[in-house]
């Protein structure tokens, strides 16, 4: 698996996905919404452990899991293709509006030139695709340097101008 | 117009390294074809029908004169010497190669212009008024909000990959020449009882397939919280918006399919969670961009109004220009001066590199170096001393570019159609060319008063064939082209979509019919009434009998 946390090569990802079997893998674990809701009990060992993720599809509704956050450390969100946006406004959402302070993993078809805009959400860990080569990626963050909006991303990376604050010098007036 | 800061021009630089970087790995086979369309589209880049197309930001239609001095190098030098201007207010290049795009992209950067978001699912061009800043019914000048909303659109990190395409257009003035109605977001410059600055929002407009008019969302939104409630719309939008079928990907589709109501819900919620925050506008940071669209400098205007009138008695060629061409300012000893991309044997919307380079020097001589690009697909000088009109005039027939034909049936408005679009259905600028020469005769066409004739080649609409006086469709049947007409569409106070005449009629036919059309009308309509006045007093049944009963297919 290729992945990337913080700008840097993740070595050694504890993290799985759970496959659907009966008995979950033992060790942290990415579960759909959907077990969640139904196995929520059977789930609290992992829990207590600090092993229970959740992985929310596109569809999936932020909002349905905000009061129940703090119960998982890590949050995978799945693009399908990567050409998916939702994803992205999930992020924003669970970091600005829910205040989410864990692990937001971006899962799915990950390329090298969505990198960027999925840390500016706050994504911090990505799972790129399989044809990608994770060490060449890793330039994808150093394309842009200057963001018009106001960020959002939990690492506290250098370069992040705003651009519109440097609008107070008066410019020339061509008459 | 907005002067670049040093990190405006580093992101342009810096967009133009990376999307060199992303054409290096695609010609090399490391960046499949699927893949490098995504990021070519959001850098202007199109394959077209029989070349590659670069569809160039000309942000709200504002130009300089050296930017369009550096378009018309980029026409020389890396395509076949002329260039498009388009209903969005942008300019195409339509053969360009694509390992040459990067550095098509770098001579632009050097003039602060790019290509980004011109296309793919994103948010698009802002465009507005052509008239912004100088309109006598000016109620906000809209110039310094849309280049915000520019901001805060380009490359924003949440939406890089909405459901489909996504059009803004801000008016400014009492007549909206923005069409802002037919457009995913338009908003409306007011001012409320207590001289409050804001917009009336409008959401859901759009042509093509399923052409709708945008609906009201909010009647006033105070200037401060322009972003954060078209955060909430886009937000909202990307969240829910179907991504399942192209053709009802639109955000029209959502608010239809949702209701006004329950979408302005969903909206207001978002907004109430973000209004204040980060992105609440100050007063500081508008007043900032303002500064840079002050109107220039007016000293006293050179006497020489006395000198237009006695050319305008003497000479009815110049005369019939002023009257078409011009319009009042709102300073007195001015006027705004439409250049004509309209010349009848052109390509409605064309301009050539030398023609290009002349009209940067007009535009530096005579209108303080900036030009706007109009969505009827014209050149705008806005700032011309009435003294210097008749030396305008002079120059631009000189150039081909002083046919006294705005705002008539000569002023077409017409997409590139079968000739360059891989998507259209039928020819059009050969249409235009032909309607033009039956019409060649200057006085029929003056006599016919105002009509906007708009031709698009297929549905996706790009010349708003829906809204026009006359509309004109290119269709494709037993694998020829046709072409569908509609009558009585309009823009400005009341958006109306104009209703089908009849069946699609045959190449061969469509000029005799549009000449029919003008007959009935000079036939029936009142002393001084216009042609959209008149469709709408006797309806269009009446042009559907006479019409199809001459017509022999």
């Amino acid at each position: 698996m290729k992945i990337i946390q913080n700008r840097q090569i993740l070595e050694n990802d504890l993290w799985q996905h759970d496959n659907g079997d009966a008995n979950l893998p033992s060790g942290p674990v990415f579960i759909s919404l959907t077990r969640w809701r139904a196995q929520r009990e059977a789930l609290l060992p992992y829990v207590r452990q600090g092993w229970l993720g959740i992985r929310l599809e596109a569809e999936d509704d932020v909002s349905r899991i905000a009061g129940v956050l703090g119960i998982f450390p890590a949050i995978a969100l799945v693009f399908s293709v990567f050409t998916e946006g939702r994803g992205y406004s999930q992020a924003r959402l669970l970091r600005k509006r829910y205040g989410y302070q864990g692990q937001i993993r971006a899962t799915g078809d990950i390329r090298r030139d969505q990198l960027a805009f999925l840390e500016r959400v706050g994504v911090d860990t990505v799972e790129l695709a399989e044809d990608q080569d994770v060490e060449s990626s890793l330039g994808a963050y150093g394309d842009i340097s200057v963001q018009y909006q106001p960020a959002s991303s939990q690492s506290d990376q250098a370069c992040s101008h705003v651009a519109h604050l440097q609008n107070t010098k008066h410019p020339t007036v061509h008459l | 117009m907005y002067q670049y800061n040093d990190a405006d021009r580093r992101l342009v630089s810096e967009r133009v390294a990376q999307f060199k970087g992303q054409t290096e790995r695609y010609l090399a086979g490391r960046l499949n074809e699927n893949e490098f369309r995504q990021y070519r589209l959001r850098n202007g880049l199109y394959e077209q029908r029989h070349a590659p197309m670069l569809r160039v930001a000309i942000p709200y239609g504002v130009l300089s004169s050296g930017q369009l001095r550096a378009l018309a190098y980029i026409a020389r030098e890396y395509d076949k010497g002329y260039a498009h201007f388009t209903t969005r207010q942008n300019i195409q290049f339509n053969w360009p190669r694509i390992e040459q795009v990067p550095d098509i992209l770098q001579t632009l950067a050097n003039v602060d212009m790019h290509a980004i978001q011109t296309s793919g699912n994103v948010v698009r061009n802002i465009t507005t008024d052509h008239l912004a800043g100088v309109a006598a019914d000016e109620v906000v000048d809209p110039r310094p909000y849309c280049e915000i909303l520019r901001q805060w659109s380009t490359l924003h990190p949440e939406f890089n990959w909405l459901p489909r395409k996504f059009k803004i257009a801000i008016s400014g003035a009492r007549e909206d020449r923005a069409a802002i109605r037919l457009h995913d977001i338009g908003l409306q410059m007011i001012r409320n009882e207590s001289g409050r600055v804001g917009f009336r929002v409008y959401v859901g407009g759009g042509l093509g397939r399923t052409p709708m008019i945008g609906k009201l969302l909010t009647s006033f939104l105070g200037e401060h919280d322009l972003l954060s409630y078209v955060e909430a719309i886009l937000r909202v939008y990307n969240l829910n918006g179907r991504r399942d079928n192209l053709y009802k990907a639109r955000i029209k589709i959502l608010v239809d399919a949702l209701g006004v109501d329950q979408f302005r819900q969903q909206v207001e919620e978002e907004w109430r969670q973000i209004k204040d925050g980060e992105l609440r506008l100050e007063r500081s940071r508008i007043d900032g961009m303002k500064i840079h669209f002050m109107s220039p400098q007016h000293g006293a205007p050179k006497s020489g109004i006395a000198r237009v009138q006695l050319t305008r008695n003497n000479n009815p060629v110049f005369n019939a220009w002023y009257e078409h061409n011009t319009v009042a300012h709102k300073r007195v000893g001015y006027r705004i001066v439409t250049i004509s991309l309209k010349a009848p044997t052109g390509a409605p919307g064309d301009l050539t590199a030398d023609q290009m380079d002349a009209v940067a020097q007009l535009a530096d001589q005579y209108s303080g170096g900036e030009l706007r690009v109009s969505h009827e697909q014209n050149l705008v000088l806005a700032d011309v001393m009435q003294a210097d009109l008749i030396e305008l005039w002079r120059a631009l027939r000189a150039y081909g570019l002083a046919a006294a034909n705005i705002g008539t049936l000569g002023d077409m408005i017409c997409c590139p159609g079968l000739d360059y679009c891989a998507q259209a259905h039928a020819g059009t600028v050969d249409i235009a060319q032909q309607i033009n020469a039956r019409f060649k005769n200057v006085d029929t066409l003056h006599a016919l008063g105002n009509i906007r004739l708009n031709i698009s080649g297929c549905i996706n609409s790009c010349g708003h064939h829906h809204v026009g006086d006359i509309g004109i469709l290119g269709v494709r049947k037993q694998d020829k082209p046709w072409y569908q007409i509609m009558l009585g569409g309009s823009i400005g106070a009341d958006v109306v979509l104009g209703k089908r005449l009849g069946p699609a009629v045959s190449e061969e036919a469509i000029v005799d019919i549009v000449e029919r059309i003008t007959q009935i009308y000079l036939e029936y309509r009142d002393e001084g009434e216009s042609f959209a006045r008149t469709i709408r007093r006797i309806g269009i049944r009446l042009f559907k009998e006479k019409v199809y009963e001459d017509h022999t297919k």
